[in-house]
């Protein structure tokens, strides 16, 4: 009735229109960091290019890709992306299979578990356990340390404990042990949330810098995230071990947003997976009956 | 008798023994990264010296402390935290509501759809890369400057001047998270009952006292819970985002606990000092979440399990 009325008409085109802004806003600025990168060096240095490149033109990739410092980046961000992902999957898995069982002993482990969410040691004292483990330099040091998903394990767990327990009766008296019922009853069962769950460890892993910053402390070993870091904060030299001249060659405008945009694109290849699962994994755990 | 429930026991656990070893992996992990670090702690009741290791190092019991709350510049680094957390943790509840109600206005399902995909993005991407964006786009000759210039306004230092950058700080956190924070509203929209509409339009009541009366109460049990449970956040101002913004020229009002900790412990190597304000904020942090939790347990029914 009220959507017929002058007021509501009225309002409602400035919402459309307001909601329209809004997100163009939220995309604005990556079109103007695509823009500059296939702008010619001269338009971006005088400012000229706004949502549209100017002298378009691919040098700007062409040198990111003939720079063996970011080519190694891209090779550690996927090797640490995949092999973390992997053995977060596994763990994840295999800790969810157990934990939805009923045994003496569930609720000590799951405290366990949980209470890493409440407390934590801090920065200083994580820093001193991965060093004195003589993890520094290694790909151990960025995937280990995060391994465990305390989130995703509970998730998992929930999602096991909803499966039917005949099922499980029936495949134990056909003489299926534990693992055999894992592998043929709970994984087929649940590969979508494995996959979503898989997806969002990957984006975690391919945006995560800090852990390359604090651990690695030779630069050309660094993951793309940690690189990136470093080229953006390019003004603040006290973090970075990288050659001056090198740096500044590696910082210019066009090129570092060539660089930027080549690390937020696999996250937007992803994307439509990823919005497909992650409005029902974030109520998940918000909306309860 | 107790020979035989030992017995017992050890029957049950042989034949549990599987599903220990499923447990084991992640629990042994947790133990090295998670657990050895919380004994790390010690070293905030030291003085650190790394040639003499975490044994030998003398005790200075709670010096660290009594330093962390006179020292002037520890009691700012604080008030920081403690000042652009609150701010977010506002902005990232009113604003997106809003955006909640605005879009749950619109009848149009593909414009829904695409202005949802939009505003949702920039969750995903890093701080690392929003900060080269953004340093880019705030710096004196980037385009929001730009923009200002054409609208006659003089150029401002978003990131080079104190105030301006806790401003840019807030605005740019809620650009990053609004769309995403938007999703739990959403879905508690949909969960109104659609009849309480159709009585109220027959008692005559238009769409704004519709949402005055019907929509926002029906939201208020989520705003609540989701409040209470932010409480925990209280001094997580954002260690990803400020780190890729800031510079010193605005480390007085933009340098936070996690910052801080950094600079002083990994930068300039007081291990013992940077681990005592560490612990000064894991503690308020647990004690905020159990309080959180335990009022959202009792008033919001909400559980995590």
């Amino acid at each position: 009735m009220y959507r017929k009325t002058m007021p509501y008409k009225i309002f409602n085109g400035c919402n459309i229109l307001f909601l329209g802004l809004m997100a163009l806003l939220c995309i604005l600025p990556l079109i103007h960091v695509l823009a500059v990168s296939f702008s010619s060096s001269a338009a971006a240095t005088a400012n000229i290019v706004t949502l549209w490149p100017v002298d378009f033109t691919f040098v700007a990739y062409q040198k990111t890709f003939d720079n063996p410092l970011f080519l190694n980046s891209l090779v550690y961000a996927v090797a640490r992306t995949v092999s973390g992902t992997l053995l977060t999957m596994l763990l994840t898995i295999s800790a969810a299979y157990g934990l939805s069982k009923s045994f003496p002993g569930r609720t000590a482990y799951s405290w366990i578990i949980v209470f890493t969410m409440l407390f934590n040691g801090g920065l200083i004292p994580s820093y001193m356990v991965v060093t004195n483990l003589q993890l520094t330099n290694t790909l151990w040091a960025l995937i280990l340390p995060s391994a465990v998903s305390v989130f995703n394990t509970i998730l998992m767990m929930q999602f096991f404990r909803a499966i039917p327990k005949e099922l499980v009766e029936a495949s134990s008296i056909d003489g299926a042990g534990y693992f055999r019922v894992l592998i043929s009853i709970f994984l087929p069962l649940s590969l979508p949330s494995i996959a979503t769950l898989s997806l969002f460890s990957m984006v975690g892993h391919w945006n995560s810098w800090f852990d390359g910053l604090l651990y690695i402390t030779d630069y050309r070993k660094y993951p793309l995230a940690t690189f990136l870091q470093t080229i953006i904060q390019s003004g603040d030299m006290r973090n970075t071990s990288i050659d001056p001249s090198e740096l500044a060659a590696l910082s210019e405008r066009t090129i570092r947003s060539a660089q930027i945009f080549i690390g937020a694109l696999p996250i937007l290849l992803v994307y439509p997976f990823l919005q497909k699962y992650f409005v029902s994994g974030t109520t998940m755990g918000a909306v309860k009956e | 008798m107790s020979v035989r429930t030992e017995g017992k026991k050890q029957s049950r656990f042989i034949k549990d023994l599987p599903i220990h070893l499923f447990i084991l992996p992640s629990i042994i992990l947790l133990l090295i990264f998670n657990y050895m670090p919380m004994a790390g702690i010690i070293l905030a009741f030291q003085d650190y010296k790394p040639r003499l290791g975490l044994f030998h190092s003398p005790w200075v019991g709670l010096e660290h402390f009594r330093y962390l709350f006179t020292y002037p510049d520890s009691k700012q680094v604080i008030w920081n935290t403690f000042l652009i957390a609150s701010l977010k943790i506002v902005a990232n509840t009113v604003i997106p509501i809003g955006f909640a109600l605005l879009l749950n206005e619109i009848r149009l399902l593909v414009f829904k759809r695409s202005v949802q995909t939009l505003v949702y993005l920039p969750h995903f991407l890093s701080w690392v890369i929003l900060g080269g964006i953004l340093t880019d786009l705030l710096s004196n000759k980037g385009l929001a400057n730009q923009a200002l210039g054409w609208l006659g306004i003089p150029s401002i230092y978003f990131l080079g001047d104190g105030d301006w950058f806790r401003f840019t700080l807030i605005v740019s956190d809620v650009w990053k998270e609004f769309g995403f924070s938007t999703i739990v509203y959403l879905a508690a929209l949909t969960g109104v009952n659609q009849s309480l509409y159709e009585a109220a339009e027959i008692d005559g009541a238009g769409r704004w006292k519709q949402t005055l009366n019907i929509t926002l109460p029906a939201l208020i049990p989520v705003i609540v819970v989701i409040m209470t449970l932010s409480l925990g956040n209280i001094l997580n101002a954002g260690f990803d985002q400020i780190f890729n913004l800031y510079n010193p020229l605005v480390y007085r009002e933009g340098d936070i606990i996690d910052t801080f900790v950094y600079r002083v412990g990994l930068m300039n190597g007081s291990f013992s000092f940077a681990t005592a304000v560490g612990l000064f904020k894991s503690v308020v942090s647990f004690i905020l979440i159990v309080v959180s939790y335990t009022i959202a347990y009792r008033w919001g029914n909400y559980r995590i399990f």
